[in-house]
C-alpha cells in the first residue's frame, strides 16, 4: 500500500542549522495495516507523516502509494488516497465555515470542486446521521461555525470528515495530544472503529505509549530519523508497557 | 437631498469594489493594494472604448477581463514567486499606473458627449432616480451572482482556503491556484467599479484610483462589524451588508462635506473614518 524506499530528508541543507530529519529510511506498510509510531521529539515521526502526505518532499528516495510513484506529487493531489487528522484541532477544519460546509468539502476531497451547490437535504441528512454517532449533540448545530466548538469536538468532526469521501489511507498526527483525557480516549476509539469499519490503512503518531500499545496492529519506534524497532501484531500483544518505557531510557 | 442621493449612487458604484475587497481581505486575508490600479484600469478602458463608440454593455466583459488579468499577475507574483502579498500588490499597482497612463495617453479624459450605461437605459425620467435604479439593479445582479458562487462547492473551497491552508491542501485543493483565481475575481469586480464610476462622473482621471482601496476596506470593515453584531451566517446577507457598508461610507463622506469640511481634506477624513471603524469594536472589547 505505502512503500518508502531509501528516503532521506535534510532541512536547511548546507547551512549551520542543517537537520537530517530522516536518513535512508525503508518502510513498507501493507493494506489495512494500522501502524502506531512512537519516538522522542525530533526523531522524525512527523516528517515521516509529512513525507507520506506530500506536505514535505523528500531530499532523496522514492515513495509509492498503491503501486503509483508519488514522490513528486504535491499534497493536494495525494488527497485522492489520503485523509489527515492534525495535531492542532484548528488545522483540520475551517473555523469560519459551518459544520455543513466543512463536511461538504470533505465529501468531495477526491473530486473536483465544481460550480454546483452540493449541500441539499440528502446531504444534510447524511451529515446529521454521521455526526449523531458521536453522541455529542452536534447534529443539531450543522449551520454553526465550526470555530465555536471545542478542540475535542472539532477533532472528532475532523475524524468523521476523513471518511466522508473514498479514503484508503488515514494519517493521524498525535490527534489526541491537545485534548483532555476523556476527549482523547473518545477520539482514538472513534478512529480505531472507523479504521476497521472502512478497512483503512492507518498511521498513528503518538507520544502516549499506552495509546500505542492499545491501538494498531504494528508498532514502530523511531530515533534520529530511522526506524529502530518494528514490532509485529503478535509481539505487540505480548509487549508489556514497562518494556516500552524502557526504550526511552538512556 | 439630491446631494445625498448622489452619494448613494456613488456608494452603489463602489459596492462592486467592496465586494472584491471582501473576497481578498475577508476570504483570503490578503490586503490587496492592486485595487488602486485595477480600479483606474477599469475606468481607463471604459473611457477609451466609449470614445471609440463601443456599446457600454460590450465594455463590461473587457473591463472584467482586464481587472482579472491584473489580479492574476498579483496572485502569481505572490504564490509562485513567493513574494509577500502586500508587496506583490504594490508592484502591480505601480506598474498599472504606467500602463493606464500609456493607454489613456493623457492624464484625464472627459466623457460628456458619449452614450454611457446610465444614459442608455431608462427606468425613470429624473436622471438621479434613473442612476439610482440602474446602480441598484447592477449591484443586485452582481451580489446575487457572487452569493451563488460562494455557496457552490468551488465557493466553499475558496472560503476554506483563507481559514486553514493545511486543511484545504489535505482536502485536495490547490491553494495557490485558488488565491490566483480569488485575486482575479476581486480585481475584476474592482475594475467594474471603475467602469461604473467613470460613466457616472463622466470622466476618467489617471489619479482617480489613488487611495480607493481604503474606501473598499472601510466598507468591508463596516460590513464586518455589522455581520458580527447581528451574527449573520448567510453568505447572501453578508454580501448585502458589505454593499450597505459601501453606501454608508459614501453617505458619511457626503455628510462630512455638507458640514463644510474642506474637500482637500477628504482623504484625511476617509482615513480617519476607517481608523475609527477599526477602533470602535476594540474599545467595546476592552470595556
Amino acid at each position: 500500500m505505502i512503500e518508502l524506499q531509501n528516503i532521506s530528508k535534510v532541512f536547511h541543507k548546507g547551512q549551520v542549522n542543517e537537520v537530517c530529519a530522516l536518513t535512508d529510511l525503508f518502510l513498507t506498510i501493507q493494506k489495512e495495516e494500522f501502524v502506531s509510531v512512537v519516538g522522542a521529539n525530533g526523531s522524525g515521526k512527523t516528517t515521516l507523516l509529512n513525507i507520506i502526505s506530500g506536505a514535505v518532499l523528500p531530499s532523496s528516495g522514492r515513495i509509492r502509494i498503491t503501486e503509483t510513484d508519488v514522490t513528486r506529487l504535491p499534497e493536494y493531489k495525494r488527497s485522492r488516497w489520503i485523509a489527515r487528522v492534525f495535531q492542532d484541532p484548528l488545522k483540520g477544519t475551517a473555523s469560519e465555515l459551518s459544520i455543513l460546509d466543512n463536511f461538504r468539502l470533505a465529501a468531495i476531497r477526491t473530486q473536483p470542486k465544481n460550480l454546483i451547490i452540493g449541500i441539499n437535504d440528502v446531504f444534510k441528512k447524511k451529515v446529521r446521521d454521521s455526526i449523531a454517532t458521536l453522541g455529542m449533540g452536534l447534529e443539531n448545530k450543522l449551520e454553526q461555525a465550526i470555530g465555536t466548538l471545542s478542540g475535542g469536538q472539532r477533532q472528532a468532526l475532523t475524524l468523521l470528515m476523513s471518511v466522508m469521501d473514498d479514503t484508503q489511507i488515514l494519517l493521524l498526527d498525535e490527534p489526541s495530544a491537545a485534548l483532555d483525557p476523556r476527549s482523547a480516549t473518545l477520539i482514538l476509539k472513534t478512529a480505531s472503529e472507523l479504521i476497521s469499519q472502512y478497512k483503512l490503512t492507518a498511521i498513528l503518531i503518538t507520544h502516549n505509549l499506552k495509546e500505542a500499545q492499545l491501538y494498531g496492529n504494528r508498532l514502530l519506534q523511531m530515533s534520529e530519523g530511522k526506524i529502530v524497532r518494528d514490532v509485529s501484531e503478535e509481539e505487540k500483544k505480548r509487549l508489556p508497557l514497562s518494556e516500552m518505557y524502557a526504550w526511552f531510557d538512556i | 437631498m439630491e446631494f445625498y442621493l448622489t452619494a448613494l449612487v456613488l456608494g452603489l458604484c463602489l459596492a462592486s469594489m467592496s465586494l472584491g475587497i471582501f473576497i481578498s481581505m475577508k476570504i483570503f486575508r490578503i490586503p490587496d493594494i492592486t485595487t488602486d490600479g485595477s480600479y483606474t484600469l477599469g475606468a481607463v478602458l471604459t473611457a477609451i472604448l466609449l470614445t471609440h463608440h463601443c456599446s457600454a454593455m460590450l465594455i463590461i466583459p473587457a473591463v472584467l477581463l482586464a481587472g482579472a488579468l491584473a489580479g492574476m499577475v498579483t496572485g502569481i507574483i505572490h504564490t509562485f514567486v513567493k513574494i509577500d502579498a502586500l508587496l506583490s500588490g504594490i508592484l502591480v499597482m505601480t506598474a498599472l499606473y504606467s500602463i493606464n497612463l500609456t493607454l489613456l495617453g493623457r492624464s484625464n479624459l472627459p466623457l460628456l458627449d458619449v452614450q454611457n450605461i446610465f444614459s442608455s437605459l431608462t427606468f425613470f425620467s429624473a436622471s438621479v432616480f434613473n442612476n439610482l435604479a440602474l446602480g441598484f439593479v447592477f449591484i443586485s445582479l452582481i451580489t446575487g451572482i457572487m452569493a451563488y458562487l460562494l455557496r457552490t462547492d468551488f465557493g466553499i473551497a475558496m472560503r476554506a482556503t483563507g481559514n486553514s491552508e493545511p486543511m484545504t491542501r489535505a482536502l485536495g485543493i490547490n491553494n495557490n491556484k485558488m488565491k490566483v483565481i480569488g485575486l482575479a475575481m476581486a480585481n475584476a469586480l474592482t475594475a467594474l467599479s471603475g467602469y461604473l464610476v467613470a460613466q457616472y462622473q463622466n470622466f476618467t482621471d489617471i489619479n482617480m484610483g489613488i487611495g480607493i482601496v481604503i474606501t473598499g476596506l472601510g466598507s468591508v470593515l463596516i460590513g464586518e462589524a455589522l455581520i458580527k453584531w447581528w451574527n449573520i451566517r448567510s453568505i447572501l446577507w453578508q454580501l448585502v451588508v458589505v454593499v450597505s457598508g459601501s453606501i454608508l461610507f459614501q453617505l458619511v463622506l457626503a455628510f462630512t462635506l455638507s458640514i463644510g469640511v474642506d474637500p482637500n481634506l477628504l482623504k484625511l477624513v476617509t482615513a480617519a473614518f476607517v481608523l475609527l471603524i477599526v477602533l470602535i469594536p476594540r474599545l467595546k472589547k476592552s470595556e
